[in-house]
């Protein structure tokens, strides 16, 4: 809402605040002013002057005029580009010296072979709007000679409001005003109580057979002269607060839309059949609307009928075919009162958001229709020479609610006092009608505040008149808290984790493509989004790895080779159902809650690693999965997988106790080149909701007996089959080895023929150790033997020759 | 008395060993001298031998002599061999010298910032005696909207350009706000509440360098009995002198927000200039745009319909309730100047942050 100060002035005429007061005060009442914008200070030295003469320039590229132009005291030569003038006319004549808005200096000059001795200025470069067809013309009788600032009072200020959605009676500037009015105290001239012209008995016939419509006032204007323009102090008000001045019966609804807050529609009359009907719209009703637009309408649009059927949706645009053309002389003008939800639905049904859906969504004063159109009559009357006829008025609205208010309730949700007379005081302030003595008043709310529905809005009311500024500082007494849970700690545990390995966190958005779910889903659903950001990714993520492979392509890009990446967070996993949703007078029972939960999808945390360059081999990925399990205190055991989208021969899952928690290896080469990544891009990914809860739910470690005897230290080399995995025979080593066993590890892998074709030795470093006595030979050797049996009999491992 | 033992024979056996020793340039030449100088057919051993032959009266004195020849040598030879021992490992020192600057190339690792400084003010209000919530990001409408007074066709729910889920109707969404953890708060924990809600938030809005569809937030939440705006005021003035620095403060300027009532936005005073630039005449400030405070959030006192829904009694309990932009929070405090970078995942941009930024 923009709201030029002067036109406030004539709402609030005590006001003498400067336009940057008059903001701050109204945000600290709770407006938010966006913006001061200034007009008419940097237009210097611009009069009202005649064209004397025309002379047409020929032989240059465009048409060109030379003229005379009289200012009173002389005359001036200019050139000029513009032809929509002529000998005769009132113009704005920029002086030598002159300066126009973006630091135009305007100097006698030599052009087109002439002397330009000044400019004759558009709207445009006044700055009065933004683009401008031809230069300015200004009415016959304007004094010669005159400063034009004065003349067309260019000077002005206007606050730009954003409106918060409980505020529609700010999308005024009488709602601004009252606000001003109560911030500096003074007084204000509310135009929303001027009389107006009492319903005749031969108004226009008017039936409200929906209860979307609660008001309705009809006017008829007769003998009006199309072709009148609208004054141009009008115009100039239209133009300040935004709007494009277009003819004297559409300026003048505008006008009082913007100083009231009611939108008024005017209906050609002479165009319309019969009585007005405000209904619902039938099946199959179309309607072609003032944009050109034939609309199919919706059975829930409240529109405005005649007996031809529909010729307007109620409070969001009027039909074509009863529009006010440049013939129109007779109008009926609407100042009705609609029902926010109807409008709302079918403004955003139809996309059609206006200036009136815009004030009917958030509630017009349903107390103000009369007066509306009081204004815009007397308007018409004034300025377009027409009649005002006979009036209707279809009131069923119903009464305000009277609340019961608690004059303690400010006090208990700021925290300090507030006299009663000032609870009374600034509830009477926003315009409600307070009575009763004790300690509970009723408050009857004004009709232009439907938000104040309760105790918690009209302690609002009180607490942001009075100042938030005014409350006491105080900290709560929270009870002792329990700190992070167990799974919240151990999360931040493998985020330090994943980045202590060399890892970079990244944080990527959560829309993926088809493609990226045949690639990197478990073959289930994933979510569609309705209203995607872009319809190439329309799907939520099953996998981080498409998300992740994005932004290490994103870095590859820009000659970062050596990239190694990690993200946790949510995947989405199933496609989601539905559930009625719960009314909202209490907590939704067991039952509509079990139904809520259940109808979204899985969201299981996960965390996953890509890498490319140096850091990028599949076993540098398994051992990012295993290692975070060891941070957070688990064994993750890798064992070859054959599982899309790795490589068939560089993929393990990890196991945790048997049961997979993750994947990880090398991406197979048709991805990589599907998706474009560097050769040889690795990646891991696993459940890391289920680590956690593992990790959470492990028993306190018992600690071990350290023994202080000496150990006993042999190797074993073992040949195996190629496709036997180290893993299992180390298991097999292990179980075998027995108790005395303290420490096992592999330390060279080997191939050739000394070994076979397709097997390969594995060497291994055995320590034992006992944890009461030094071991003897016999007891070191037994043990071994006795773990390579074992692991040749699980594995077929024998002891290399 | 045969020669070899006469006093200036020995003198000269000894003189010559001293000298060898002192001339023996590192230990195996030191070593190679012992035979010549003390073993068994040096001119030491043999003077020895010649004690043992001569007469009885003799022995005594001559042995005497030799003995402290043989001591001399051996005091000279572990003398030298020491010093020789001691300058060998001065030079295996020097010898092993390093440069210490060259350091084993290993990936470095960093946490994205979004992340740690969700953490730091969680621990804020740990510290405060406060709790951790957590919800889905995949949400349904009652938690998002309808249980925040927000009902279908509400002008607030439609200024958040939600991202709705397939089916449509279904009433699924992307959350918009941290907010419905709020609700689920209220729902699932015994009274009085007290908990933070940090996560990510979605709405249907084209990137560009201050806006992304996808971005994180953290609100707050106190349900107690007697609770007031002044604890709000209190809270966040806690919240703000811990994070950015003892005396920091915030401002309140009235607001409208469904789901509290009265409402504010929340403004932090500039940690940077303290407000200082806003004062008429003090030096321009790039943190606030010299305007002395940056916003931040919004809060108020949570409206009873919304205590209603999430089945607290507003008659017995009230509470306040407080979001903020934890981008907005880290561009201005790291001075980021476009948003996109929080979600590139370019490293360049990240690995500054460290672990623990
Ligand atoms: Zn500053």
């Amino acid at each position: 809402m923009r709201v030029p100060l002067s036109w406030l002035r004539t709402l609030v005429p005590a006001l003498s605040a400067s336009a940057d007061d008059v903001a701050a005060a109204l945000v600290r009442a709770g407006l938010e002013v966006e913006q001061v914008h200034r007009y008419g200070d940097d237009v210097r030295s611009v009069v009202v002057g005649e064209v004397l003469d025309v002379e047409e320039l020929t032989g240059f590229k465009k048409p060109i005029r030379f003229c005379h132009v009289d200012v009173g005291t002389r005359s001036h030569e200019v050139v000029c580009g513009a032809r929509n003038f002529a000998a005769g006319d009132r113009v704005a004549f920029a002086l030598p010296g002159a300066s126009l808005p973006g630091g135009f200096e305007i100097a006698t000059r030599q052009t087109y072979g002439r002397t330009s001795d000044g400019m004759i200025c558009s709207e445009a470069e006044l700055g009065l709007s933004d683009e401008s067809d031809g230069i300015l013309v200004l009415a016959p009788d304007a004094p010669l000679g005159v400063d034009v600032v004065e003349h067309l009072s260019l000077r002005d200020e206007v606050l730009d409001i954003a409106v918060t959605p409980d505020r529609g009676y700010t999308l005024s500037v009488r709602g601004v005003a009252r606000e001003v009015a109560t911030a500096f105290g003074l007084e204000l001239v509310d135009p929303g109580l001027a009389p107006a012209a009492p319903a005749t008995d031969d108004g226009p016939p008017v039936t409200l057979q929906d209860d979307g419509c609660t008001r309705y006032v009809a006017r008829l204007v007769t003998g009006l002269d199309p072709a009148a323009p609208s004054p141009a102090w009008l115009q100039r008000r239209l133009v300040l607060a935004g709007m494009r001045p277009i003819s004297l019966a559409v300026d003048v609804t505008n006008h009082v839309m913007l100083e009231l807050g009611q939108p008024l529609h005017a209906f050609d009359a002479d165009r319309l059949q019969g009585g007005i009907t405000v209904r619902r719209a039938l099946a199959g009703e179309r309607l072609t609307t003032l944009d050109g637009k034939d609309r199919a309408l919706d059975e829930a649009d409240l529109v405005i009928a005649d007996t031809s059927g529909a010729v307007a949706v109620a409070g969001v645009m009027g039909g074509a075919a009863t529009e006010v053309t440049a013939t129109t002389t007779t109008l009926l003008l609407e100042s009705a009162r609609f029902e926010p939800v109807a409008i709302a639905k079918t403004a955003r049904r139809h996309r059609l958001p206006s200036e009136a859906s815009k004030r009917y969504e958030r509630g017009v004063d349903p107390a103000l229709a009369p007066a509306a159109a009081e204004a815009a009559v007397r308007l018409l009357v004034e300025h377009g020479g027409a009649t005002a006829g006979p009036v209707t008025d279809v009131d069923s609205r119903p009464a305000q609610p009277v609340l019961a208010f608690p004059v303690g309730a400010p006090e208990r949700i700021a925290g300090r006092p507030y006299a009663r007379d000032v609870v009374v005081g600034r509830l009477q302030d926003v315009g409600c009608t307070v009575t009763g003595e004790g300690d509970v008043v009723e408050v009857v709310p004004p009709s232009w505040r439907p938000d104040l529905t309760g105790t918690a809005e009209l302690v609002e009311e009180v607490v942001r008149l009075e100042g938030y500024d005014t409350i006491p500082v105080a900290l709560p007494s929270a009870p002792a808290g329990r700190g992070l849970t167990r799974q919240q700690g151990l999360r931040r545990t493998a985020s330090r984790a994943l980045a202590a390995g060399g890892l970079v966190e990244v944080v990527t958005p959560p829309f993926v493509g088809e493609q990226a779910v045949d690639l990197f889903g478990a073959g289930g659903p994933s979510p569609r989004l309705v209203n995607p950001l872009s319809a190439e990714q329309a799907l939520l993520r099953p996998s981080l790895l498409p998300g992740l492979l994005a932004a290490l392509a994103r870095n590859a890009s820009r000659g970062l080779a050596d990239v190694a990446l990690f993200e946790t967070g949510p995947v989405f996993l199933g496609a989601g159902g539905s559930a009625p949703t719960p009314g909202v007078d209490g907590p939704p029972t067991p039952e509509q809650r079990a139904a809520l939960d259940a109808a979204l999808p899985a969201q299981p945390r996960h965390a996953g690693v890509v890498l490319t360059g140096a850091p990028a081999s599949w076993d540098a990925a398994v051992s990012a999965l295993v290692d975070l399990g060891r941070a957070l205190g688990l064994v993750l055991v890798p064992r070859a997988l054959q599982q899309d989208p790795f490589h068939p021969g560089r993929c393990a899952e990890l196991l945790l106790d048997g049961r997979r928690v993750g994947l990880a290896g090398e991406l197979h080469p048709r991805v990589v080149a599907t998706l474009g990544l560097p050769a040889r891009t690795c990646a891991a990914e696993a459940d890391l909701d289920v680590l956690v809860e593992a990790a959470a739910a492990l028993d306190p470690v018992r600690a071990p007996v350290v023994s202080h005897y000496p150990p006993s230290s042999v190797d074993v080399a073992l040949v195996v089959e190629a496709a036997v995995a180290a893993a299992d025979v180390e298991a097999a080593l292990r179980s075998g080895a027995g108790e005395l066993l303290e420490d096992l590890h592999l330390f060279d892998v080997f191939t050739g023929p000394q070994v076979g074709e397709g097997r390969r030795s594995l060497a291994y470093a055995l320590r034992f150790r006992a944890p009461d006595r030094t071991l003897t030979d016999v007891e070191v050797l037994g043990a071994r033997d006795a773990a390579v049996a074992l692991a040749g009999e699980r594995t077929g491992a024998v002891l290399r020759a | 008395m045969p020669d070899l033992l006469d006093q200036p024979a020995l003198d000269a056996v000894r003189d010559e060993a001293l000298a060898a020793f002192a001339a023996a340039p590192d230990l195996s030449a030191l070593a190679a001298l012992k035979a010549t100088t003390v073993g068994d057919k040096s001119p030491l051993a043999r003077a020895r031998q010649a004690v043992g032959a001569l007469p009885k009266d003799q022995k005594a004195d001559a042995g005497k002599r030799v003995n402290a020849v043989a001591q001399a040598l051996g005091r000279a030879f572990d003398d030298r061999r020491q010093a020789l021992e001691a300058e060998r490992d001065a030079r295996v020192l020097v010898e092993e010298a390093v440069d210490v600057t060259v350091l084993p190339s290993r990936p470095v690792g960093a946490r994205h910032p979004l992340t740690t400084i969700q953490e730091r003010i969680v621990d804020v209000f740990v510290g405060m005696g406060w709790e951790l919530a957590e919800g889905p990001e995949l949400e349904h409408a009652w938690f998002n909207f309808d249980a925040l007074n927000v009902p279908a066709h509400h002008p607030a729910r439609e200024e958040q350009d939600t991202l709705w889920v397939d089916p449509p109707g279904s009433g699924l969404l992307l959350r918009t706000q941290t907010s419905p953890v709020q609700v689920r708060s209220l729902l699932d924990r015994e009274l009085p509440v007290y908990v933070v809600c940090p996560g990510r938030v979605f709405r249907n809005e084209a990137q560009d360098a201050t806006h992304s569809p996808v971005f994180g937030q953290l609100e707050g939440l106190c349900v107690d009995e007697g609770i007031t705006m002044a604890h709000l005021r209190g809270t966040l003035d806690a919240y703000a002198a811990a994070m950015f620095g003892e005396g920091t403060t915030t401002r309140l300027r009235p607001n409208y927000f469904p789901f509290t009532e009265p409402s504010a936005e929340l403004d932090l005073q500039c940690f940077s200039c303290r407000g200082a630039s806003a004062v008429p005449g003090g030096e321009p400030c790039r943190v606030c745009s010299s305007e002395g405070w940056i916003e931040v959030g919004g809060c108020g006192m949570v409206n009873p319909a919304v205590l209603r829904a999430c089945g607290v009694d507003p008659e017995r309990y009230s509470g306040f309730a407080f979001g903020m932009g934890l981008d907005r929070t880290l561009m201005f405090r790291h001075g980021i100047t476009d948003i996109r970078d929080l979600y590139e995942g370019d490293v360049r941009f990240t690995l500054p942050f460290g672990l623990e930024a």
